[in-house]
């Protein structure tokens, strides 16, 4: 690996306060929410993989695909349920999920 | 030298098109972003040696997932101009929360060491003399072998799951109903009809289209 394992880390640190931001930024727009949990998922897999490169252990890396089968799985639960909310109510406000709980 | 300036170039990219993707107005731009931002972070890990992973990043992620989303945006008749309504009053919330995040991750960063010991902790020191994939391949179906079984089963989890929330029963086209078939009895649908003698019986003609 030729770049420094630091610079990796900083990306991945910026990458997952951005994404945090984006959860409290959008409250509303639970599409963009989840669009924000992706961020945070890749930011944690750079980190998986750049230690992976730094010190030469492939568990990083076969750690990294697992996350991405989780999030992937995450995706479309989440676009499922989103998408019969809509249907349902016809709109996606976060607010009113509220009323989902029997 | 090239490469540090590759990676400087590659990350504001990536951290630019994530600042994209939360700020934008209209969120298939959102998904467009997203779509870079996968693709910026599948050349770092390409710097970082995983080559199959970045790859699969761009397969995974930019293939299914970024267009899951696009379907969805745009498959829901939303009025995304509504939802955002409350950004500027939650914006200063979140500027806060995320400035006192990076702090703390600033904190972790100046401090850091990897413990000397570290390098015979490792559980997998990649093999030399394979390439990436053959390596990752190699531990995935040996090591890692049910991990990856129930990794599948996650899946599969994911998939059933969505196809039950959102199957629609449309009552549409002819389907069998075993058990009223089996009921059925002559006296249902045959009748006796008495006809009088030397009168005839009336029989419908049949349509035409039907010969």
């Amino acid at each position: 690996m030729q770049v420094a394992l630091s610079h990796y880390l900083v990306v991945a640190g910026l990458l997952m306060v951005v994404g945090i931001f984006g959860i409290f930024m959008n409250r509303k727009n639970i599409i963009i929410i989840m669009m924000s949990i992706e961020l945070i998922l890749l930011a944690a897999n750079i980190n998986f993989v750049a230690f992976s490169g730094a010190l030469h252990d492939l568990v990083g890396q076969v750690f990294t695909m697992f996350v991405l089968t989780v999030a992937a799985a995450e995706a479309a639960i989440g676009l499922a349920i989103l998408v019969i909310y809509f249907r349902n109510r016809g709109s996606i406000e976060v607010e009113d999920v509220t009323l989902m709980k029997g | 030298m090239i490469a540090n300036l590759a990676f400087d170039l590659f990350s504001a990219i990536l951290l630019g098109s994530s600042v994209m993707v939360v700020s934008s107005r209209n969120p298939v731009h959102s998904v467009l972003f997203l779509i870079l931002c996968f693709i910026n972070a599948a050349i770092l890990f390409l710097m970082a040696g995983a080559e199959f992973l970045a790859l699969v990043l761009v397969i995974v992620y930019v293939g299914a997932v970024a267009v899951l989303f696009m379907f969805v945006v745009m498959m829901l008749d939303v009025d995304f101009s509504e939802l955002r309504e409350g950004v500027q009053r939650y914006a200063p919330i979140g500027a806060a929360i995320g400035l006192v995040l990076f702090v703390e991750l600033a904190f972790v960063m100046v401090s850091w060491v990897i413990a000397p010991g570290a390098a015979g902790l490792r559980l997998l020191p990649a093999p030399t003399g394979m390439t990436n994939t053959q390596a990752l391949g190699s531990v995935l179906y040996t090591n890692y072998i049910f991990l990856f079984q129930l990794a599948g089963a996650v899946l599969l989890v994911a998939m059933i799951g969505a196809i039950v929330l959102t199957l629609r029963d449309r009552k549409r086209g002819k389907t069998q109903n075993i058990d009223v078939q089996h009921a059925r009895m002559p006296v249902d649908t045959l009748s006796m009809v008495n006809a009088k003698l030397g009168a005839g019986a009336t029989v419908p003609t049949p349509k035409e289209d039907a010969l």
